[in-house]
């Protein structure tokens, strides 16, 4: 594997300094979008637990709205729902770029930074409302 | 180069998967909100009123069969990208796989006794 691409790579620039990459703004919309599917991977057994309390009994219902009234249950919430946000509006960005829209360089700079812009709205609008 | 399988060996039906378990989990995602943002008074009656009528029942086992297959086909892609080791990338999606079988049977329990 190595060897057959030696030839080909071997004379190319590498920069592997992280400090010194510079971040285009689509790749700064798409690491996240990886990012937040994990968390919101990682988040399924709590979704699944507060799921489970909820629709239990009311004894469950009234302890788990206890429970999401502390501010560290909240955080978790928030971060939750930050994962959820941000990896639906990113979504919606794939899906308009397979339909067509925005496949040049500068439209897929536009939606990249609408992504950033409006994920960053509604995550505070969520944070407000949980608060 | 060997490689651990996809969901279901052809790169075109994964990314067909990905758009249709994604167009889907939206929709669900919205319904499920506008439960919050319509519901005046949230009980727990209105909740379980609301979660455990057919239509939405239907659509939540179909939202938790579309998440498996989603996040299967995406936990995939991060361990072809980022685990080149084929042992570290067979155990970390072994525990992927039996994990989110976990959480499809708990789903579906969860929703079986409302």
């Amino acid at each position: 594997m190595k060897g057959r691409h030696e030839t080909v790579i071997d004379k190319r620039p590498v920069n592997l300094d992280l400090a010194s990459f510079r971040w285009p703004i689509t790749a700064m919309a798409s690491m996240p979008h990886r990012i937040s599917g994990f968390v919101l991977f990682l988040a399924i057994p709590v979704v699944l637990w507060v799921l489970q309390e909820s629709l239990a009994s009311q004894q469950s219902y009234d302890a788990l709205q206890i429970l999401l009234s502390g501010t560290f249950a909240k955080l978790i919430l928030w971060v939750i729902m930050a994962g959820l946000i941000y990896h639906f509006v990113a979504g919606i960005k794939h899906l308009i770029i397979d339909v067509g829209i925005g496949e040049s360089l500068e439209g897929a700079r536009r939606l990249a930074f609408l992504t950033l812009g409006i994920s960053a709205v509604l995550i505070l609008a969520a944070g407000v409302w949980i608060w | 180069m060997v490689t651990v399988t996809n969901l279901s060996r052809s790169g075109m039906s994964d990314w067909i998967i990905q758009r249709f378990t994604a167009v889907l989990l939206a929709v669900y995602v919205v319904v499920i909100a506008s439960y919050f943002f319509c519901a005046s008074e949230a009980s727990y009656e209105t909740w379980k009123e609301f979660m455990s009528c057919l239509p939405l029942k239907i659509f939540t086992l179909l939202a938790v069969i579309s998440i498996a297959a989603h996040a299967w086909i995406g936990l995939w892609t991060i361990a072809t990208d980022y685990i080149k080791p084929l042992l570290i990338r067979a155990i970390y999606l072994i525990a992927c796989g039996v994990a989110t079988f976990v959480y499809v049977i708990w789903a579906f329990q969860i929703l079986w006794s409302v």
